[in-house]
């Protein structure tokens, strides 16, 4: 192994030895503190001010969006959103409590299958745990009850977002992951639009190798 | 390790300009990039306060780079990952044939990653019977042509939409020859169903890394596709590339340089998929990879430290300065002939595999000093170009030619008798001769000169000369009335 060998090599670039204590202290202490920086102004809203602002972005980017007044709704706009763009009701669809508790019976027609996605899913149905007005992005960390693959695999991913998990920055959004989850969970996804590649002749085309099709069903929870 | 064709930069720009197929790509997609880096731009009032920001925390973690390196490994270890130390490609590519090897590995799928090029993995795990394959798109069709990619972000920027056509034709043999591809979209549906059995069945995921995190332990990767996410979370494995300068402390730090990074490169305010990995598959996931390591690669970047180089090793791999740069645009990434082209690609070069391999990178570039004004960690490239061609004269590296006129300017230059004699005696000979049409289009000695254009004749009479008079006459600064 060449750890020795590189972190050497570095020290003797910088012409110093391994740093003393008190220095190494003063770094740790910034890591802890991890404190922000410049945050642009366009995201310093008030909250209508920041949904309408990541609406906007969300569409700017190509998805699409639906706003429900509560969770209650959630399973009806997505059967409209489905049977609008034509798609089957097949869904592959996060175990998370807040998804199982919406009221999926009203909608016999929507055939659930919760887990993490196959190959053959079409449509997946996410948690959010947070969005960012500033790039109109959804925040998706890993866990049992959000699995990665149903960001990744359909053709259409939808993601389930309160109003209220809706912050202005990136910075905004760390701070809640810290805060609620305690550590870094294995993998944290943020999603800004559907999948595309501009690698043909610099000109952009939807669905490279994730969803073609990235629709939010925003749910009004906050006065 | 790929062989650079760097020192035969002035033939490969020769070929570069003579091909249309290239001259076409070009002309299509440098202008492109421009416009859209300068809307993103233009509708963020803090773009400049984030560019000082941005250097500053990438200062302050190049002077404290061993701490925050073993923090970040510390974090890694914790999380159950595995960080491989290595000082060079060869130590890189042992430790990513050695992962894949254990894993039984028989394909391994690939998210774009710089790091892969220049330790050319591939070529390693061909040699020993483990299929990689290329996932981003323009990486893919490179990895059928057998090319390098000629950018860091674009990998096929070179290419036109025929050659892509072509190219499926030729290597996705089961598919009917006579289908048609109406739009570019239908390239791009062929490549996903064709990568799409390449993930299910891929044992090992390899990406590179924008970034590790000190804070967490995390490596992140920046995409569009979503193929560098399907990489590393469906295969049992995942290894991240990255070089030690891809550290940064914070999360909150990461934000800042996030938002610098998708504007310069593709005038996005943010990528589509922005993805931090921390560790293997925890307890309960139902997805996610069993293992995961990171691949820590030096290879000559800590003896950058401490040089007149080490504000390169800033770089955050967003391609503005390639995309600005008119040498780029006039003969394309390949002639650089090696791993990195472009400005950035102009001083990494020689710190890598050193100025000797890397001929005359450091002169292609016309100072117009672009590259620095939309760098967004103000990387100083033309100084350091600068820098090179000093090294290289020091060296004896130039041809001798170059070397002794050089010599002789600078013994004239450094007497101004002489100089003034000598600039007088050939103003006078040249508008002689030059008096009836006004330029030259061939000049002894100076072919290389007006091989590409005409030099004007001059009108007979030095700056000094006109100055002078000029100042005599009490004419100075009103026109042109000397």
């Amino acid at each position: 192994m060449s750890r020795e060998t590189v972190l050497d090599a570095i020290r003797r670039g910088l012409r110093r030895g391994p740093l003393p204590a008190d220095q190494r202290a003063m770094l740790q202490s910034r890591l802890d503190a991890h404190p922000r920086h410049l945050i642009p102004a366009r995201s310093r809203l008030d909250r209508p001010g920041q949904v309408a602002l990541f609406l906007r972005n969300l569409e700017k980017e190509f998805a699409t969006f639906s706003r429900v007044a509560d969770a209650a709704a959630v399973p009806a706009a997505i059967a409209e959103y489905l049977a609008q763009q034509n798609l089957p009701s097949d869904i592959a669809i996060a175990p998370h409590p807040e998804l199982q508790a919406l009221p999926w019976a009203e909608r016999p027609m929507l055939r659930l299958r919760e887990g993490r996605a196959k190959a053959s899913d079409a449509v997946s149905v996410q948690h959010a745990f947070a969005a960012i007005a500033e790039t109109g992005t959804l925040m998706l960390p890993s866990a049992p009850e959000r699995p990665t693959t149903l960001n990744l695999l359909p053709d259409t991913a939808i993601a389930v977002l309160r109003a209220s998990r809706l912050v202005g920055a990136l910075e905004e959004a760390w701070t809640l992951l810290r805060d609620e989850l305690g550590g870094m969970p294995r993998n944290v996804m943020l999603v800004t639009g559907p999948s595309r590649s501009a690698d043909i002749e610099q000109t952009l085309e939807l669905g490279a190798h994730g969803p073609r099709r990235l629709h939010v069903v925003l749910i009004d929870d906050t006065p | 390790m790929h062989v650079a064709t760097s020192p035969e930069f002035k033939q490969n720009a020769k070929r570069a300009i003579a091909d249309p197929q290239l001259q076409k790509a070009l002309a299509r997609s440098g202008p492109s990039f421009i416009a859209r880096r300068a809307a993103a731009v233009a509708a963020l009032p803090e773009f400049e306060a984030l560019r000082e920001i941005g250097k500053q925390i990438k200062n302050h973690t190049l002077a404290h780079l061993d701490f925050y390196l073993e923090t970040y490994a510390a974090k890694v270890e914790a999380a159950g990952g595995h960080v491989h130390w290595c000082a060079d490609a060869a130590e890189a590519r042992a430790v990513v044939l050695d992962i894949c090897q254990k894993a039984g590995a028989r394909t391994v799928t690939k998210g774009k990653s710089m790091i892969s090029e220049e330790i050319a993995i591939n070529d390693h795990l061909e040699k020993h019977g483990i299929q990689p394959v290329e996932t981003d798109l323009g990486e893919y069709i490179i990895q059928l042509r057998h090319e390098l990619p000629s950018h860091i972000i674009a990998p096929a920027f070179h290419l036109n939409r025929e050659e892509w056509e072509e190219q499926f034709r030729k290597s996705h043999t089961d598919l009917p020859a006579d289908r048609v591809f109406h739009e570019r979209r239908d390239i791009l549906t062929e490549a996903r169903a064709k990568l799409r059995e390449r993930f299910l069945a891929a044992d090992v995921g390899i990406t590179g890394a924008n970034f590790l995190i000190a804070e967490t332990g995390s490596s992140v990767i920046v995409t569009n596709e979503g193929n560098g996410d399907l990489t590393q979370t469906l295969p049992r494995v995942h290894i991240a590339l990255a070089s030690i300068e891809k550290m940064v402390p914070t999360l909150d730090d990461a934000a800042a340089l996030l938002r610098l990074l998708a504007r310069s490169a593709t005038g996005q305010d943010m990528s589509v998929y922005t993805t931090f990995s921390t560790g293997a598959r925890r307890p309960g996931d139902l997805d996610g990879p069993e293992e995961y390591h990171v691949v820590l690669l030096d290879n000559g970047r800590s003896a950058m430290l401490g040089t007149e180089f080490q504000d390169m090793l800033r770089c955050i791999r967003c391609a503005a300065c390639m995309n600005h740069c008119p040498v780029y645009g006039a003969v394309g990434g390949h002639a650089y002939g090696w791993v990195y082209p472009g400005p950035m690609g102009s001083v990494l070069t020689p710190s890598l595999i050193g100025v000797e391999q890397s001929g005359h990178l450091p002169n292609a570039s016309t100072f117009c000093g672009k590259c620095e004004s939309v760098c967004p960690m103000k990387i100083p490239l033309p100084g350091m170009m600068r820098h090179w061609r000093e090294r290289a004269f020091e060296r004896h590296l130039m041809p001798t030619a170059q070397r002794s006129n050089l010599a002789l300017w600078g013994f004239v230059a450094r007497r101004p008798g002489l100089y003034r004699l000598a600039t007088r005696a050939a103003a006078l000979t040249l508008g002689l001769m030059g008096r009836k049409r006004g330029r030259f289009a061939r000049l002894p000695f100076a072919g290389g000169w007006t091989a590409g254009r005409d030099l004007p004749a001059p009108e007979g009479d030095t700056f000094f000369a006109r100055y002078a008079r000029a100042q005599r006459q009490g004419t100075l600064g009103k026109g042109n009335q000397a």
